[in-house]
């Protein structure tokens, strides 16, 4: 997963060629939509704010389904779009195909690894930032019970639920977390209905904090938890304003600041390809605060928390990555 | 006590993820006991679920939003019935067509109208149907036995879910015991017969789509706007498919269909509900064996195992009055 800076900077150096300036930046989202209030919105918003500042235009598109994403990249990198940007972990096969078709132009996916010359790979330490609001959630807690809700069942989803149990226990050695995945296909990231149905068996068993991992089926899990009066936490994107002082914080990772980047880098001309892993230190992931959730903040809590976060930093907290061996130590 | 808690929670979420089968079947039900096979059920399950969440968005009235699903679902069928009873199409491809055409115009219409990629925005309380507490539920609340299952099962659920189990014995008094019921299964076993007796099959058909649009258009707010708080893309997700299967498992009648809807409901909860959990002596069992019994056994059921499933013997076939 690890490459030296070395490896960046070789790959660096190959790529600067061009001029900067004249860009066509292009940006394909995940099958669950550009406005899932969470990951792919986050993406969005990175490309948005690349274009209010630069004033340049980009191009994107929302695959559906999952064979339309090699062919949304295969068209826009054989159009002349340079860079183009895929947020998700659905389209490694299909990048790794075209980016070697392409290899003048640059590439850049998000939550995955693909190992070429050309592509630039964005992974985050979802553990990290999981660890985090985990350690919240099991501090919130009443009954000692709190909830996780993965979407698809794929170790990227198993990796948020390790990271956040690691967390609870930190806060509370005995805690029970229950964790459910909505599904094992591509519909489990829209599936709502299926994923507040396993919220409330989690909150009839007692939980009282439910964190969501699951895209836009996520929307349902908050749903669920605000209607029953209890607490659920975000991710992604920041979503504590769904349901104000009903959503403890949210897991922002910042996918945002991977597509600015990517777009970015390429307009000053210092593209650098191979992996970028972003954790606590390098800002990817954190939890949020606002005036929504400022209230269940408790003073312990926010210090606590800003401990974890400093521990995780300076490396006494060493939060176990589940796709390193795919287990949980818990 | 633990056991039963665990119980009386599955339980209750069987009754909610059952009432959209329910509704879904009852309506293939009227339309297949008329001889029109209903394959868009899923279709107008969904369009019915997007201009309910719309409307209630809009007006903050979920009485209105269900007046526009039901409203949207009727149009739906009347297409169905157009291509299939008027034009004598083939009825499974005109089922289909809808199904797509419901699965792309709603992502597009709430791309344009909210620019949330097809969603609609989340809808505000009034907009939603609540859950109805029924009278005593609290105090009940303490009687062994009954008392959590009064409480948590039968009290609690939205009015719609009330509707849905009323219409149940709805559906069989109108079926077996009214002439209107009489001449629609007649309609699907022998519409020649029917026809001449000087009834037009064609008409008799009509108003039996027009009733499943009716009741789909309840199933699909109920995902809509009381189960959830917003239209989601293809949110129906495949119950109208396993509606089907309950009204094929229930052999077409209207009490087993009721029956067949909490057994798939049941499994889907029980699914739910083990994930992740090891029973002893077996360790971890695959949620996707609850998942896939449904359709295990209706097909079971269809290979004639159980009994053996008569479908109305004209369905499928559009009548032609004469060659």
């Amino acid at each position: 997963m690890k490459k030296t800076l070395l490896t960046l900077m070789a790959a660096a150096a190959m790529s600067a060629t061009a001029l900067a300036a004249e860009i066509k930046p292009a940006l394909v989202y995940g099958t669950g939509g550009k406005f899932d209030k969470s990951f792919n919105e986050a993406a969005f918003g990175g490309a948005e704010q690349f274009k209010k500042e630069t004033g340049v235009e980009y191009r994107d598109f929302e695959p559906t389904s999952d064979t339309q994403g090699e062919q949304a990249i295969r068209n826009f990198a054989s159009r002349g779009f340079n860079p183009v940007v895929a947020v998700s972990f659905a389209w490694t096969s299909a990048m790794e195909k075209v980016a070697a078709e392409f290899p003048d132009t640059k590439f850049v996916i998000v939550d995955s690894v693909v190992d070429l010359p050309n592509v630039r790979s964005v992974v985050y330490k979802e553990e990290e930032g999981s660890y985090l609001v985990g350690l919240l959630a099991g501090m919130a807690s009443q009954t000692g019970k709190v909830g996780f809700v993965g979407g698809m069942d794929i170790p990227l989803i198993r990796k948020f639920g390790c990271g956040y149990v690691q967390g609870v226990k930190a806060a509370k050695a005995d805690a029970t977390v229950f964790q459910n995945m909505v599904g094992t296909t591509g519909a489990a990231w829209n599936d709502p209905v299926r994923a507040g149905e396993l919220t409330k068996n989690q909150i009839d068993q007692g939980a009282d904090v439910v964190y969501a991992a699951a895209g836009a089926s996520g929307l349902g899990v908050l749903q669920t938890a605000a209607d029953n009066g209890k607490l659920g936490i975000g991710v992604d994107s920041n979503q504590n304003h769904l349901h104000p002082g009903k959503v403890l914080t949210s897991m922002v990772k910042r996918v945002d600041l991977a597509v600015y980047n990517a777009f970015k880098d390429t307009q000053e001309d210092k593209f650098s390809a191979g992996v970028l892993s972003l954790g606590v230190k390098e800002d990817g992931v954190t939890y949020a605060v606002d005036e929504n959730n400022k209230a269940l903040i408790t003073p312990e809590m926010s210090e606590a928390v800003e401990k974890a976060k400093a521990d995780i930093i300076a490396g006494t907290v060493k939060v176990h990555d589940y796709m390193s061996d795919n287990s949980c130590p818990n | 006590m633990e056991f039963f808690d665990i119980f009386v929670s599955i339980l209750g979420s069987a009754v909610r993820l059952s009432i959209p089968l329910l509704f879904t079947a009852l309506a293939g039900l009227f339309s297949e006991r008329a001889g029109v096979f209903d394959i868009g059920l899923e279709g107008k399950m969904l369009a019915a679920a997007f201009a309910s969440a719309c409307a209630a968005y809009v007006t903050g009235s979920a009485w209105l939003g269900l007046l526009a699903g039901i409203g949207v679902s009727i149009v739906f069928s009347l297409v169905h019935g157009f291509a299939s009873i008027t034009n004598r199409g083939n009825q499974i491809v005109s089922g289909v067509a809808l199904n797509f055409v419901a699965m792309g115009l709603t992502v597009v219409l709430g791309q344009a109208w909210f620019g949330q990629g097809g969603r609609t925005p989340q809808v505000p309380g009034e907009g939603r149907f609540a859950p109805i507490i029924l009278p005593g539920a609290d105090a009940m609340r303490d009687v062994p036995v009954i008392g959590p299952l009064y409480a948590n099962v039968i009290s609690g659920n939205n009015i719609l879910t009330y509707i849905g189990f009323l219409m149940v014995p709805v559906a069989w008094w109108v079926l077996f015991r009214t002439r209107f019921g009489l001449r629609l299964r007649a309609v699907g076993e022998n519409p020649g017969a029917v026809d001449t007796a000087g009834i037009s099959v064609s008409w008799m058909r009509y108003r039996a789509v027009i009733v499943a649009g009716f009741l789909c258009g309840f199933s699909g707010t109920y995902l809509a706007i009381a189960q959830s708080a917003a239209f989601i893309n293809n949110m129906s997700a495949g119950k109208g498919y396993i509606a089907l299967a309950a009204l094929i498992f229930a052999k077409w009648k209207p009490v087993p269909v009721m029956f067949a809807c909490l057994l798939f409901g049941f499994l889907d909860a029980v699914a739910n509900f083990m994930q992740g959990k090891s029973v002893p002596g077996i360790g971890e069992v695959p949620v996707q064996i609850f998942q896939a019994l449904p359709y295990i056994l209706t097909c079971v059921l269809l290979a004639g195992f159980i009994g053996v499933a008569h479908a109305p013997k004209a369905g499928g076939v559009p009548y032609v009055k004469e060659r």
